[in-house]
């Protein structure tokens, strides 16, 4: 193994990339209408205005919380999770539980998970199965007018951008 | 014996609380990074694709799959990849860890020779309906279980890459079309759940016209 791989790779993914990335994101699409409609029609172009790519983001694809949307991102079959934007998934996510539950019953684990939506809200549950990576774009909460960028990104939390939380 | 993955968890029953954390470490030890290291270094050494990488960890024992931790996964997997490309013997393993070291079982598909040629154009434009096409493979897929005979709606068309149950099983590739179909949950459970759609990222050969 090459001289200080581990290390690389531990410091890289526990300091350099994480979710902070992708609140930067979220931020920058609530603050600029325009960037949230690049955003939202090609996800991997619009993060790359942030300077944010690679492995595990290739291709990215955005999807948007409304009040009667909600997102929830899940991989059945292993642990796919938008690594550039998001950084490592957390183990719960990797886990058997929360892989075979989100696709059966998500409104149910949801509310248990603490985020507990009415029968008019639609869920979609995105399975990442193939090589696209999801990131939810969460609403907006309210009394946030006139922040600035870096104060809304304060706000965004790394589950409300897997779908497990709402802000 | 041809059986389904025991990865493929999408849908099973009996599972508790998801154990969810706001936050946590990214590693909960050291050993879980220098796994991570190893997979990556052994899978790189052996030249290892993707499907061949993912389907080295579906190959665990059930049991051993279902009650170890993501990194004993990618551990068991970097072992299996070395014994089985010769790097090293399940013996000179077991010798250096002082016991029992479970690797992942055999792989049961042939190796593919012939992967056909890549498919340019979609068969599937945003809109049509489509069904989920049945098989039970003793390989490699990423078509996932739950959705295998259902029907759905192309919902985005995504980029044409490479067949996961082709790469997997040899030097071969073919590339084709993928797309994300939205199923309505109710229908893949019979269970009447209301405003629940679930989305699955396919490749164009698991697809046929409903």
């Amino acid at each position: 193994m090459p001289e200080g791989f581990i290390e690389q790779i531990t410091r890289r993914y526990e300091s350099e990339i994480g979710p902070l990335n992708g609140a930067k994101v979220v931020a920058r699409a609530w603050a600029d209408p325009e960037y949230k409609m690049r955003l939202l029609a090609d996800g991997t172009a619009g993060i790359a205005e942030l300077g944010f790519g690679g492995p595990e983001g290739d291709h990215m694809v955005v999807v948007e919380n409304t009040s009667i949307v909600h997102n929830v991102i899940v991989c059945t079959l292993c642990s796919c999770y938008p690594w550039p934007v998001l950084g490592l998934p957390p183990a719960w996510y990797k886990d058997p539980p929360y892989r075979a539950r989100m696709v059966r019953e998500p409104r149910a684990l949801l509310a248990e998970i603490g985020c507990p939506l009415p029968e008019e809200v639609e869920i979609r549950v995105w399975d990442s199965s193939a090589e696209v990576r999801y990131l939810v774009l969460p609403q907006r909460p309210p009394a946030t007018e006139g922040m600035t960028e870096a104060e809304l990104a304060a706000l965004v939390t790394r589950d409300s951008m897997i779908g497990v939380a709402r802000l | 014996m041809l059986v389904d993955g025991i990865h493929d968890l999408g849908g099973m029953q009996g599972w508790g609380a998801v154990g969810h954390t706001p936050a946590e470490p990214v590693f909960h030890h050291r050993w879980e990074a220098v796994a991570r290291a190893l997979l990556v270094v052994v899978a790189g050494a052996v030249q290892a694709s993707g499907g061949e990488f993912r389907h080295s960890i579906e190959r665990m024992e059930p049991g051993h799959y279902l009650t170890s931790s993501y990194y004993e996964h990618w551990l068991t997997a970097a072992a299996t990849l070395a014994v089985e490309h010769r790097l090293v013997t399940g013996s000179e393993i077991e010798a250096r860890a002082g016991g029992r070291f479970p690797l992942s079982g055999p792989v049961l598909a042939p190796p593919v020779v012939d992967a056909g040629p890549d498919v340019g154009t979609p068969r599937f434009a945003v809109g049509d309906r489509v069904r989920v096409r049945d098989w039970h493979s003793p390989g490699h897929t990423r078509c996932p279980g739950y959705v295998r005979g259902k029907t759905g709606t192309v919902v985005r068309l995504d980029g044409i890459h490479s067949v996961p149950d082709i790469e997997a099983h040899g030097a071969a590739r073919r590339h084709e079309p993928t797309y994300s179909v939205r199923f309505d949950a109710a229908e893949l459970w019979g269970d009447g759940q209301r405003g629940v759609r679930v989305h699955v990222d396919l490749w164009d050969s698991y697809l046929e016209p409903s």
